[in-house]
């Protein structure tokens, strides 16, 4: 006879410690990366596979379906709302002239 | 009037789901009040247009999701690789992707798309172009973004 909590709790746990690992990851990218734009996209990592795996991890663990559908809710609107705040942060640094560095050497030049 | 349909019935399922409530007369009543209240402002605000209500896309949405959240997870351990070598190994470089799609949706689900994906980040939309900011080399990888946007122009074209 399986445990179905005990596969429910391994799986679960898994998907908190990688959510929680690419977290951390996103953030030490964030300190390290060199500049706005490349800074952007650790950012990047934090909110997709970061967010979404403990979202997972939660479901996992819920006592009810529809505390899973609620966090489904969340994780959609979350799948769509933070690309358009990164757009809308990546685009307004784009028109007041921010020159993001490029190259292997990183460099500051004009992109255009 | 199909618009008017298909957003009763997405705010009655949400309503429902968010609420938890299935066998309550009195806050079945309420809930229903509140849908017939939303779409009838919504057609009033004039926002029933395909953009507020774009049944066309629903059709192919989930393969396309299942595909991009598999290119997603690629690009996360790339992004990730980086972020915790020894020496990072970037070189940032924008490119202009050509953007193909004929509708609002189409254009939206496409910028949206480069920019969830971890190492692209949509920086500006021409009027058939988006200008793409790339983390490595390998990321900015036009045939790969080319792709994407042929999938979009795939799932926008089916009829309503």
């Amino acid at each position: 006879m399986i445990d179905l909590g005990l596969i429910r709790d391994v799986l679960s746990w898994a998907a908190f410690l990688t959510g929680g690992a690419f977290v951390l990851t996103g953030s030490i990218g964030m300190v390290r990366f060199p500049d706005f734009f490349t800074r952007m996209h650790a950012a990047g990592v934090t909110d997709t596979a970061g967010a979404e795996l403990i979202l997972i991890g939660m479901a996992l663990q819920a006592p009810n379906w529809i505390t899973v559908v609620k966090l489904g809710f969340v994780g959609a609107f979350l799948f769509f709302t933070s690309p358009v705040a990164t757009h809308a942060i990546a685009h307004a640094a784009w028109v007041v002239g921010l020159k993001p560095m490029l190259g292997p050497e990183l460099e500051r030049e004009d992109a255009e | 009037m199909q618009r008017i349909i298909i957003l009763g019935f997405a705010l009655a399922a949400l309503w429902l789901l968010l609420s938890g409530y299935f066998d309550e007369p009195l806050l079945l009543g309420f809930g229903a009040a509140s849908v017939i209240l939303c779409v009838w402002l919504a057609h009033r605000a004039g926002m029933l247009d395909p953009e507020g209500a774009p049944g066309g896309v629903f059709l192919g949405i989930f393969g396309y999701l299942l595909w991009l959240v598999i290119e997603i997870g690629k690009a996360n351990l790339a992004v990730a690789r980086q972020a915790l070598a020894v020496e990072p190994k970037l070189s940032p470089k924008m490119i202009r992707v050509p953007a193909k799609q004929t509708t609002g949706v189409g254009r939206v689900i496409f910028a949206n798309s480069i920019t969830l994906t971890p190492g692209t980040v949509s920086v500006d939309l021409g009027d058939d172009s988006v200008l793409v900011h790339a983390l490595t080399q390998d990321l900015a990888d036009e045939a790969a973004l080319a792709d994407m946007g042929d999938r979009v122009v795939k799932i926008e074209r089916r009829p309503v």
